[in-house]
Order: structure tokens, then sequence, then C-alpha cells
């Protein structure tokens, strides 16, 4: 079956969504999806509610493996390599597809045992090794100031804000390709929200970067293309611009507007 | 019209059902420390007679109205070793398996429906089936082993259990962000799960070893003998246990009153044994999360 793009972003594609159906049990969540994800670029994805856009992230680490009456159809490729093949190894999908979670969620360990985790797991390192990408990436994550007098304070001490740049640091420090955003701002406050948003800025540079939110002022900050997810189904995928000046489809424009949502 | 919030007649009746509400409530919780507190009061006024060195460090004599209850102390003390052994890991393995890796169907349902009814078989099951399995079958005899493994079986519901619900403690944030990461299942509970269910783990695991070392029935017919007047030298050795003995002081001795302060002094030990093992598991307890926490 040929996939029916909506949209081809320019640039390279780092992930092609092709015919994606993901159910729960007999429960469809997203209904034949196809979209390209362009590297080194920020693409949100926004819907109301219970419309799959969590799902949808948690396709592209295959973190949806958890859950056990989660069926996948349809092909998701990395790099032009489909992450549902059998022979896919999950922890070198997952090294390269890091994730932040909607709740801050650092282990209840020291601050540098959290960062180092995703290192200490993988292959052994020298202390000093692990001390510089520690630092290195507690600096990319715009948190090394604040922490650096106490790495080995429990992280759970940290303030909110504080905590979900330290999972962002966490997750930088496997040095993934790709970084997925599960609504990383819905349970801190707008000044810690502002510095994670700079912080996805950032990123870009180095990274191709997926942020699922409910927020669309956010999606309209941060991202280069966004997607409109309703009920399971991709209704607009374009530039982020041309989505929120002059959306293709009547929904996205009563979402964007706030008649619904 | 503004309301007045005065007590007045018009909640008397409210507040009258509250009183006597808390007063039936309250009166539940003081007769049952009352109970508690006299039963541990009788045990601890007669037993303490009968206490002393000679008591605890030597062999019972004279047909078991004098001397002491030294090898049923070890025994108990052996018997509870081999039962720790068996059904600690066995138990904590067993929840991590149907907690972590079991797919959460009709035949882990089932599974988890029999360990919960196994911890309901009465004791005395437990012991006949010590008998055909590890004194005959596997051909153990009556013996400190047969009687460890036995008790161990009767703790396993219990050890399971709670070493679940430690497990089902571990926010699964901690299991998504450990595998978003890059680890392997088996990485994720070494690493992320283990350490802060491992006090949980253990003090469910002491409170059923707690239980088991006061128990009678199991070990009856697998291994405590009625009298011995020296200490199991292999594991194959019959063992004297102190609620075997207390059974035997209390109810099957054939000069009752020359038994009875003896049978009071044994209940005692027992109490005192139990009391230490569950006050370990809440320092254990108290200590590892300080470990692991911080």
């Amino acid at each position: 079956m040929e996939s029916s793009y909506i949209a081809i972003p320019e640039g390279q594609p780092k992930i092609q969504v092709e015919n994606l159906s993901l159910s729960y049990g007999p429960k469809l969540v997203l209904k034949n999806i196809s979209l390209v994800i362009p590297e080194h670029r920020v693409t949100a994805i926004i819907g109301p509610s219970g419309c799959g856009k969590s799902s949808l992230v948690r396709v592209l680490n295959r973190m949806n493996d958890l859950i056990p009456e989660a069926r996948v159809e349809g092909r998701v490729l990395i790099d032009g390599e489909n992450i549902y093949d059998r022979d896919v190894d999950l922890v070198a999908l997952r090294k390269k597809v890091g994730m932040v979670f909607q709740k801050p969620n650092p282990f209840p360990k020291s601050i540098f045992d959290n960062i180092a985790y995703g290192l200490k797991i993988g292959n052994h390192r020298s202390r000093s090794e692990l001390e510089q990408i520690v630092e290195r990436s507690l600096r990319q994550a715009a948190l090394w100031d604040e922490v650096k007098d106490r790495l080995h304070q429990n992280a759970l001490k940290l303030s909110g804000g504080q905590q979900q740049r330290l999972c962002i640091a966490r997750a930088l420090a496997v040095e993934p390709e790709i970084i997925l955003f599960d609504e990383p701002c819905s349970a801190i406050d707008p000044i810690a929200t502002a510095k994670v948003e700079e912080l996805i800025h950032q990123l870009k540079k180095d990274y191709t970067v997926v942020i699922v939110t409910h927020n669309m002022q956010q999606a309209a900050r941060v991202s280069d293309y966004t997607a409109f997810l309703w009920l399971g189904e991709l209704l607009e995928y374009d530039r982020t611009e041309k989505i929120f000046t002059n959306p293709a489809n009547k929904m996205t424009e009563n979402y964007i507007t706030g008649r619904f949502g | 019209m503004t309301g007045s919030i005065k007590k007045s007649r018009k909640n008397l009746k409210s507040q009258l059902a509250q009183f006597t509400g808390f007063l039936f409530l309250r009166l539940a919780v003081y007769s049952v420390l009352f109970i508690l507190l006299y039963f541990f009061y009788d045990i601890g006024h007669q037993g303490y007679r009968a206490i002393s060195w000679e008591f605890i460090s030597q062999v019972p004599k004279r047909g078991m109205t004098e001397g002491g209850i030294f090898p049923a102390i070890v025994g108990t003390f052996l018997v509870t070793l081999i039962t720790a052994l068996f059904a600690v890991p066995l138990g904590m393995a067993a929840a991590i398996y149907l907690n972590e890796y079991a797919r959460a169907g009709r035949l882990t349902r089932l599974i988890r429906l029999s360990i919960r009814n196994l911890a309901g078989v009465p004791s005395i099951v437990y012991g006949l089936f010590g008998v055909i399995l590890f004194v005959n079958m596997l051909k153990f005899g009556t013996s400190v082993l047969s009687a460890g493994l036995t008790l161990g079986l009767l703790t396993l519901p219990w050890t399971i259990t709670a070493s679940e619900e430690a497990l089902k403690s571990v926010p699964d944030s901690y299991r998504e962000g450990a595998l978003a990461l890059g680890a392997t299942r088996w990485q994720m509970i070494r690493t992320n799960v283990l350490p802060y269910s491992i006090p949980g783990m253990l003090t469910g695991a002491v409170l059923g070893l707690a239980r088991a070392a006061g128990e009678t029935a199991p070990i009856m017919f697998t291994g405590a003998a009625f009298y011995l007047p020296f200490l199991p030298r292999s594991l194959k050795d019959q063992f004297m246990a102190l609620p075997y003995h207390l059974y035997i002081m209390a109810t099957q001795h054939h000069a009752i009153d020359k038994a009875r302060p003896l049978a009071y002094g044994t209940a005692l030990v027992l109490i005192v044994f139990v009391v230490l093992f569950n006050l370990g598991a809440i320092l254990l307890r108290a200590r590892l999360r300080k470990k692991w926490r911080h």
C-alpha cells in the first residue's frame, strides 16, 4: 500500500511513519497515520486530550511494548530502518531515541547517579569520563550552575522544573539522535516552562525533536512543523507557521482558535 | 438570614450519634488492648519465675521437670534459619517473576489466586505434605531439614505476596525511565526496582518467618522431637523446638504441676524470640531505607 503523506517537509527525513495503526485491545487509538519527521527540526504534535498524541510518540521508541494488549500495524522507519522489524535491538533503539516524560521522573538517587544512569548500564566508563559527561549534559540542560555544588544530593530534593531539566540532561547523556518530549511542561510552572522551551530550541541544532503538547502557544513557539491529531487521525501536518496562520482543515482552525479542546 | 455556627438543639442528634459511634470504636480498641496486655502480663509474670541462666543454657532433666530448654532454643533457631534460606530467596524470585516478567493473563491470575489460597491452608496440612514429600519421597527423614523446608512452604505464600506488594509500591515511572534510557528489563529491575523494594520485601519475609518460628503442627511429624538431651549434629538429625516443647509441657506431660512453670518459661522465651525477630526486621528496614533513599 502506498503511504499517503499529507505533506513532506523539506530537509533530510529522520523518522518516516508509514500507514501506522495502533490498537489497545479492541480500541483503535491511531488510524493509518503517515508522517515524515525531518532531521534537526522540532516537530510538535497537538490535539485534544485522548486523540492519541502520547501514544504516537510512544510508538517511536516502542514504549508501547510495555502495554500487553497494544498492537501495531504499519512501519516506522528511523534512518530508513523499520523499528518494528523482528531483529531490532530495543536497547539500541532506545539509546538512539531518548524520551522525556510528562511528569518529571528523577530516580531516587543522587543528581550525579541520575545523569550517569544510562551510561552505567551501558558500557563501563572511567570515573573521569562519567564526570565529564555529567557536566556536559547538565550544562546542555542549563542546570549545571544550579546544581554543580550538590551533585551528590538526592535528585528528589530539586524543584519540579529542575527535576524536568534533570530528566532532559539524563536523556542527553546517552547521546541520542532523537528526543521525544511527552507534554514536558504540563507539570511545571511558567518560568520553568520558559527554560525548557528555550532548551528545546537549542537542542534542534544537534538533535531531532518531537514534542507532544496540549499547549498551542507552546507548539507555535518551539516547533518548525506541527501535526494535528484528532480522534486518532492525522488531520493536518505542515509548517507550524502555516498551521497557525492559515490552516487547511476546518477542524484544525477550530481547535487552534479555541473553539474546542 | 445568617446561620449560627454555635452548637444548637438542631444538630444535637448528629452530635449524639457521633459521640456514641466513637465511644463504641474506642471501646473496641481498649478491649483488644486489654486482652493483649493481660496475655503478656500473665506469660511475663509467670514465665519470669522460671527463667534463669540454667533454664536458658541447660538440657531438660528429670523427665523434663527440671533443667532448661537449651536444645529447643537452638532447634528453633536452626529450623528458622533453614526456613529463611529456602523461602526468602525463592519467594522473592517468584514475586519478581510474577510482577515484572509474567504477562497479565488468565494463567498469571490463576497462579496468583492459588498463592493467596495457599496462605489460608491450615498448617497441619503443610505438616502432612512435608511428611510425604520431604520425609518419605525425598528421604530426608524426620529432620531439621524436612521441618525447615516444610515451614518454608508454609511461609512462601506470605513471602511472595509481601514481596509483590513491595514491588508494586515502586512507581512505574522508575521502570519506564530506566527502559527509555536503554536499560534491559533485568538491568531495570536490578538497578531501579529492587533497591527500592527490598526493604519491604525483607520486612514481609521476616514477619512470615516469625510466624513460622512459632508453628507446631508442621514440625511435629517432620522432625521435632519430644525429648533430646543433645543438639542436632547434621541437617538430618531430629531436633527440639520451642513451640512443640511448649505443647508437650502444657498438655502432654505426666506431671502437670511440675511442668507448668517450665511451660510458662518456654512460652516467654518463644515470645521474646519472635519479638526480637520482628524488632530486627524493623531495624533492618530502617537501615536499608536510609542507605538506598539517600
